[in-house]
């Protein structure tokens, strides 16, 4: 797992998901701008499971690949699903559903860097 | 200021979604504990099922549950709501018992499942789930 990309993936979360929250506080539904960011985060997650996938292609694998693998796919698929419900949800509770995706991704992200550094000595 | 869009919840019509709403929310934390549960479940049965074969089987019961309620909350109407209710109902009873019995007894569960201590593998989220849940079923109830 790359150090620093995942590290930015989890900070930029984060700090989506103090937006999404504070939206969600004041009543907000989901507008233009709140979407794309996720889009933009959900971009970032991507590149982050490419990396890890080209990782695994090269050889040094975790011991655990299987659930590494559910993992990368979990993590891949996060962002768009909450993009999806959060446009079914023009609501506050739109906002509170991509805060909540942006609470988990950084926990997936860890995972992630747990399972490969178990491996790798 | 935005209008309140729960302002006019109080009084819901009896086929209102129960995946609208906060329930929408709730699919979202369901479905991923419904992954995250029965993944892990999947794993531990296969790769090591005769180390704690009662902690597997209730992981693998847990991960049942929380699909069984993501497709209750999904589908809406007296069945999904009733299969959501019943799910939620087990799922209260499940990470009370397994987590009192996993703080008591360390023997019958050498390996974790979502549930033990009262989920604090998932930030003790497992716990508050099925109150936010039910919260929300009963506050959903139809109209007579």
């Amino acid at each position: 797992m790359n150090g620093a990309l995942s590290t930015a993936t989890i900070v930029a979360a984060l700090a989506l998901a103090v937006w999404y929250l504070l939206r969600t506080a004041l009543d907000r539904a989901p507008g233009r701008i709140d979407l794309i960011a996720v889009v933009v985060l959900g971009a970032l997650v991507a590149v982050l499971v490419l990396v890890a996938v080209v990782g695994l292609l090269d050889g040094s694998r975790p011991a655990d690949t299987g659930t590494f693998a559910g993992y990368l796919v979990t993590t891949i698929g996060l962002a768009p699903t909450a993009l999806i419900l959060a446009r079914m949800e023009p609501t506050r509770w739109g906002n509170l559903i991509l805060g909540i995706a942006c609470l988990v991704l950084p926990v997936l992200v860890l995972r992630l860097q747990q399972i490969a550094s178990v491996t790798g000595v | 200021m935005s209008d309140q869009p729960s302002a006019g919840t109080t009084a819901r019509p009896a086929d209102a979604a129960l995946s609208s709403g906060v329930g929408r929310v709730l699919l979202l934390v369901y479905g991923v504990f419904a992954l995250s549960a029965s993944a892990r479940a999947l794993v531990q049965i296969s790769t090591h099922f005769s180390e704690a074969p009662l902690a597997y089987l209730l992981s693998a019961l847990a991960g049942l549950v929380y699909i069984a309620a993501t497709v209750g909350l999904a589908r809406g109407g007296p069945r999904g709501r009733m299969l959501a209710l019943i799910s939620c109902t087990i799922e209260l009873v499940g990470v009370l018992v397994i987590g009192t019995l996993s703080i008591i007894d360390t023997g019958d569960f050498p390996d974790a499942t979502v549930w033990s201590n009262f989920g604090s593998g998932y930030g003790y989220v497992p716990l508050v789930l099925p109150f936010v849940g039910l919260w929300w079923i009963y506050r959903h109830r139809p109209t007579p």
